[in-house]
């Protein structure tokens, strides 16, 4: 299969300052990540909040400017572009924020959100522009006699609908999807995740489905990678990391999915204590503060991602 | 944005376009709901639309010229012949405060404009783009900042020479660090939200940016602030034109014509007082309908 993204070491680092004469102090947001997304393919991205998973997809968008490392759209580097030369590359590749609620311009109609994208890319001229927008509409469930109607009238499910629709007007390949639904409450979780999924087989479209909710990833992804405070511990096709996970803290994850059964009993540990913070990560292995089976290997040396079996790959000591 | 639907007649097409624009009508109701439902607005509203009344119409509600001298008519008390009595040139009083609300919604008119499109270049510059630009532009905008206003306004004047162009170029000069700031404010709280971030990504130039998203969301603020100034721009108009550094005389600006009366105050009381009231009314118009607009834009208030 064709890589339609790949990023190699990437970096997002922000500084912070206290005072005028105080340190600058790095957050290690994403810390040398590598991974790629085939065509068609949907990629889960998985982790506690504050590991890195949001800004790594908005710094693959160029939202953020990435801190060192590359990232390659179609086998182009697009690390480094200006804002003119990456213009041909933003319309390929779109995305879907988090909030539903801040993510649309109060003032501007719906028609307009939508349109905009069109506007600036030129893909169509003014005239069919409306009628552009009313067949996207359709395609996310909305009604073309909503298109004067402003953001404040809808609610939390049909904004996250408009927001994918003004991610698809320029028929993107490539989307991510910024914990899409997290914001959302579980009835309409299902309708839009199973929206994307019809989007994406009808469009084929390649996404990078950013999430914290395991069932939600389980659902929607072809593959899944486990992020923890700025690096990929684990990357695994779905039904492999599900049935058979081999990081600690993936196992962790896993084990903290609620069943809905009290007669069952948990297997596996549930964590303890909190995510270290990015400015200080941890020598060695990250999770090694909080992982049951460390060794003092752990504490001194980085593990790094290796391949088993060709597609399960995995950043850990306990298997090298 | 055109109808989707072609080949219908005229009728449908109205009734169509009021469809599609039926939210768009309804906030504008819900606008006029408010206002009515505001008492000092409308109080402010109506001495507004009487003040802009007269000055359309000021040849209809007079027969006497503003300038015109008649030295045999001078300094006569309030009658049916002058209802304001006349000056010490013999000029009607009636006619010249008619005449001057011309000259003050020219003033408001002109320093408006002027004020506002400096202010808000600045304002939304600094806070859009922040950093070092902010820096060298506020600090620019505090200079300013540093005087009275009064005493700069004065100063400016007394430097471009003393005219009505004049005054109205330094009125402006010294009032547009109140929209600057205010830009400036909204555009920074606009710019951290995440439709900014959103369009960007696809791919918006700033200037996209700002005109069609930062913008429109600063405006409003800045409207309300110049309503509740426009009584301020007449109040240094007029303290301008008492001290003779605004308008010249013939003009009849109201601040000049309360100069005019003031060494005849004593005996010969309306040649100041009716003028000065003038000022008083529409100053307390624009506080009013300024406080009104505040309230109804105000999107606590509104549903």
């Amino acid at each position: 299969m064709e890589k339609l993204v790949e990023v190699k070491n990437l970096k997002k680092w922000f500084w912070t300052s206290k005072g005028i004469f105080g340190k600058k102090e790095a957050v290690r947001a994403v810390d040398k990540v590598s991974f790629y997304i085939e065509k068609r393919e949907v990629l889960g991205l998985v982790g506690e909040s504050g590991c890195g998973k949001t800004t790594c997809g908005k710094t693959i968008l160029r939202v953020l400017d990435p801190t060192a490392g590359s990232i390659f759209f179609k086998g182009q580097n697009i690390t480094h572009l200006k804002r003119k030369e990456l213009l041909k590359f933003r319309k390929r590749m779109m995305i879907i924020y988090q909030d539903p609620f801040g993510s649309l311009d109060p003032r501007m109609t719906i028609g307009s959100t939508i349109a905009e994208p069109m506007e600036i890319h030129k893909i169509i001229p003014r005239k069919e522009q409306e009628e552009k927008v009313i067949e996207i509409m359709g395609k996310v469930g909305l009604l073309s006699d909503q298109i004067n109607r402003y953001p404040h009238e809808f609610s939390g499910g049909q904004r996250q609908r408009i927001g994918i629709a003004r991610a698809l007007a320029t028929n993107p390949e490539f989307i991510v999807a910024d914990e899409c639904v997290s914001a959302l409450d579980v009835s309409i979780q299902a309708q839009i995740i199973n929206l994307l999924q019809d989007l994406q087989k009808e469009f084929g479209l390649t996404l990078l489905f950013v999430a914290h909710d395991l069932s939600v990833i389980k659902h929607i992804c072809d593959r899944v990678a486990v992020m923890y405070l700025g690096k990929i511990v684990e990357s695994a096709p779905k039904k492999e990391l599900f049935d058979n996970p081999q990081h600690p803290y993936t196992k962790a994850l896993l084990s903290a999915i609620p069943i809905p059964d009290p007669k069952l009993r948990r297997k596996g540990q549930i964590l303890m204590g909190d995510v270290p913070s990015p400015v200080n990560p941890p020598s060695g292995c990250r999770f090694h503060t909080r992982c049951p089976y460390v060794k003092t290997r752990c504490k001194e040396v980085e593990p790094e991602l290796k391949c088993f079996k060709n597609i399960h790959y995995i950043a850990c000591h306990l298997f090298s | 944005m055109l109808n989707t639907v072609k080949n219908i007649g005229q009728k449908e097409k109205i009734k169509l376009f009021l469809e599609q624009r039926k939210p768009i009508i309804e906030d504008w109701k819900h606008t006029y709901y408010l206002w009515k439902s505001t008492p000092l607005a409308m109080i402010g509203t109506v001495i507004i639309f009487i003040f802009l009344t007269i000055a359309i119409f000021a040849p209809l509600l007079t027969s006497y010229s503003p300038t015109e001298q008649f030295m045999e008519e001078r300094l006569l008390s309030p009658s049916s012949q002058h209802i304001f009595g006349t000056d010490q040139y013999g000029r009607d009083i009636f006619s010249r405060v008619v005449y001057g609300a011309r000259v003050e919604v020219w003033i408001i008119f002109i320093v408006s404009i002027i004020s506002v499109m400096i202010g808000i270049i600045v304002g939304i510059t600094a806070g859009y783009f922040g950093g070092a630009v902010d820096e060298i532009l506020m600090r620019i905008t505090d200079m300013f900042l540093a005087f009275p206003r009064l005493i700069l306004a004065m100063v400016l004047t007394a430097v471009l020479g003393p005219n009505l162009t004049n005054t109205m170029i330094a009125i402006s000069l010294v009032d547009w660090t109140v929209y600057a700031r205010l830009g400036r404010a909204e555009a920074m709280k606009v710019k951290s939200q995440p439709y900014i971030e959103a369009i960007r990504a696809v791919g918006a130039k700033d200037l996209r940016i700002i005109a069609f998203h930062v913008l429109p969301m600063s405006i409003s603020p800045v409207i309300v602030q110049l309503t509740l100034r426009m009584g301020t721009i007449i109040l240094t108009a007029a303290g301008l034109g008492f001290l003779g550094l605004g308008a010249q005389p013939p003009t009849p600006e109201w601040g000049a014509i309360v100069s005019d009366g003031r060494n005849y105050l004593v005996n010969q009381w309306w040649i100041s007082t009716f003028p000065g009231m003038a000022i008083a009314f529409v100053v307390l118009g624009f506080n009013l309908l300024g406080d009104g607009i505040r309230d109804i834009l105000d999107p606590r208030l509104r549903r």
